[in-house]
């Protein structure tokens, strides 16, 4: 980053000491207007995804769902396909589908299915691994993860004007606010 | 704040159950990062450096048994089954207790999971890790063990789907993968505080890389805090379902103390039990070796204790559902060998199971005993040793008894067998040692949480 080009910026930090605080601002916020803020927190916050506005949706569950089908539908195909279309081995006249005995891997396959995805839906979801992100510029930030509250009202938001939303942020009592470069 | 806490005393006077200082949000972080960034205390050198020479005896061990074969081991026709299965079974159980507490009492919204989830989980890790090595040798062949594997071959072959030694391997293996990632991404977060409390920019690297850019923005703990009721509804039944198989290895045969329904829930019961003897030994010495009283309360170690109880009192009911049944089938073979576990020449052990699990815990029902870490430690190493008997009398006392009188055997008990009995302990202390030294020990988001909950209530 050159010093004597105008840095370019991510957004408005305002940091907070209690997880109610925090509720409450981002709150605030929202009912000021801004759209494009997120929150950083320590612990699970619960009721900050309502807060924030955003819908909550049920798509995890669905494709942990999806995998779970899978899973179960390739165990059960691979013990059948195998003692039954590919090598059928008469063993004392048993049946070459042997379902009942086929369900036990057929219930592991789509248990580690369904594991799997939902992991896989979780780093997606959250854009994980990302190993860079604006947020780490913001002075304090490394308090996110164990005592203290972020809110962070982005530059692309609609209403962002820097004075205004400096001190809409300031009217929130935070402990403090700060620019976060990015 | 954080040099402070590099200068905490080794010996903090001890806090009283009942004094609680207000709470101040970060204290948790402070304390358990102190595990990581503290100075290393004496009594993890000597631990660490005779599970490290146990680890060594273990790997020579092994070398041994994959070198000469076997045939070290005291096994033979018709025996068959000795040291390796009772180990395997034995710490498959004490893997179990992780994704019990992690999963299960999730679930059930218990808050104290909170103060066991982190390092059981990294039990059943170790433990898995410990047992699946046993089958491996066991088999004779380790360099072969991928024939159980369906995977296209010259010859055409195919695992026999049927076989519970099949389910098992593949249970095992998922059990393995999904307590891995449970434990992995509860982890994130905490990764991400020991980066940002870190000062060396090495380690800062190290734990950056591994939390994978944990931002812990509003979107993360959404994903997280779904992501792990789905997996802990996902891994409740597959907890239960991989000791279940382990049970079937034995119930699907027809042997005489094998051939039993009762088998797969007893098993499961039986493997919880002996985690959660893990588990309070473990919380108990991290408790007095890191001076961690406020964060693993006596209350938490009294509600695992229950439990233990309570899995303790299912493992003698199928005590008496395996005796009642040998007797009410009717079936001489059956009931031959229950009296021969009891009066035969394996009566030490059978008795030794008994009281060692069934008898002393009963002193678990008084709530002094439940408070009192080292009655805890005695009561737990006692549900060890009887667990680890009860798989030796279900395992080779069973093989030594069975239809023909001209196959009753006595089993041969090698020098090999005592190592591999004993020397398996090094590999999971040696990793449980590296373990709390490198990462949170106990899951610092949560319990945050519900301090910050308990301190407004």
């Amino acid at each position: 980053m050159k010093t004597d080009q105008p840095v370019s910026m991510f957004g408005l930090a305002a940091e907070f000491e209690d997880d109610r605080q925090l509720l409450k601002a981002v709150r605030q916020a929202r009912a000021a207007g801004y759209e494009d803020i997120n929150a950083y927190t320590p612990y699970y916050v619960e009721g900050l995804t309502e807060a924030m506005g955003k819908k909550q949706s049920n798509i995890n569950y669905f494709l942990v769902l999806i995998g779970l089908a899978v899973g179960a539908l390739l165990g059960f195909w691979l013990q059948y396909w195998t003692d039954v279309i590919n090598y059928p081995i008469n063993v004392g006249g048993r049946p070459f589908n042997s379902w009942p005995a086929f369900l036990i891997i057929t219930f592991e396959a789509a248990i580690l299915f369904a594991a799997l995805t939902a992991v896989a839906v979780l780093f997606l979801r959250s854009g994980l691994p990302l190993p860079y992100h604006p947020i780490f510029n913001a002075p304090n930030i490394e308090l996110a993860s164990s005592e203290r509250f972020f809110l962070v009202v982005r530059v692309q938001d609609r209403n962002f004007q820097l004075r205004q939303t400096r001190e809409f942020l300031q009217s929130l009592d935070p402990v403090s606010v700060s620019e976060v470069p990015g | 704040m954080a040099t402070q806490s590099r200068r905490l005393p080794a010996a903090e006077p001890p806090e009283s159950e009942e004094q609680h200082e207000p709470f101040v949000l970060g204290s948790v972080t402070e304390k358990i990062s102190s595990t990581i960034f503290g100075r290393t205390p004496l009594w993890w050198w000597i631990g660490f450096g005779v599970s490290s020479l146990l680890l060594l005896i273990f790997a020579y061990t092994l070398l041994a048994i994959a070198v000469e074969g076997t045939g070290l081991w005291g096994i033979n026709v018709p025996i068959v089954w000795g040291m390796g299965i009772v180990n395997l079974i034995f710490w498959i159980g004490i893997g179990h207790a992780g994704t019990f507490i992690s999963a299960f009492l999730l679930l059930m919204r218990q808050h104290w999971r909170g103060t066991f989830s982190r390092f059981a989980e990294a039990m059943t890790l170790f433990a898995l890790t410990t047992a699946g090595l046993f089958p491996l040798f066991h088999v004779g062949r380790p360099e072969m063990i991928y024939y159980i594997l369906p995977y296209p071959n010259t010859m055409g072959l195919n695992p026999q789907w049927r076989s519970p030694l099949v389910w098992d391997f593949i249970a095992i293996t998922t059990y393995g993968i999904v307590s891995l990632i449970f434990w992995y991404i509860d982890l994130l977060p905490d990764l991400a505080a020991m980066r940002d409390k870190a000062r060396k920019p090495s380690t800062k690297r190290f734990y950056g890389l591994l939390s994978m850019g944990w931002r812990g923005d509003a979107g993360h703990w959404e994903g997280l805090h779904k992501t792990s009721y789905i997996l802990a509804a996902i891994a409740t039944p597959l907890v239960i379902s991989v000791h279940s198989i382990v049970g079937l290895d034995f119930a699907i045969s027809i042997a005489p103390g094998w051939h039993h329904t009762i088998f797969p829930p007893f098993f499961v019961g039986g493997a919880i039990f002996s985690g959660l003897a893990m588990v309070i030994i473990f919380a108990t010495l991290l408790r007095s070796g890191f001076n961690m009283q406020r964060l693993i309360p006596l209350k938490h170690l009294d509600n695992a204790a229950k439990l233990m109880l309570v899995t303790g009192l299912i493992v003698v009911y199928g005590y008496i559902i395996e005796t009642f049944g040998a007797w009410y089938t009717g079936e001489p073979h059956e009931w031959a060998l229950v009296v021969n576990r009891a009066l035969g020449p394996y009566a030490p052990t059978f008795w030794g199971m008994i009281i060692f699990n069934g008898v002393v815990i009963q002193a678990l029902w008084f709530k002094r005993v439940r408070r009192n870490p080292t009655l805890l430690i005695l009561i737990s190493l006692s549900v060890l040793i009887g667990m680890w008997l009860e798989r030796w009398v279900i395992v080779p006392v069973s093989l030594s008894y069975t239809y023909l009188p001209g196959t009753w055997e006595i089993f041969n008990v090698t020098i090999w067998d005592i190592l591999t009995l004993i020397s398996p302990f090094g590999l999971f202390f040696t990793a449980m040692f590296v373990f709390i030294r490198i990462l949170p020990v106990l899951p610092i988001h949560e319990t945050q949480a519900v301090a910050v909950e308990e301190s407004r209530e």
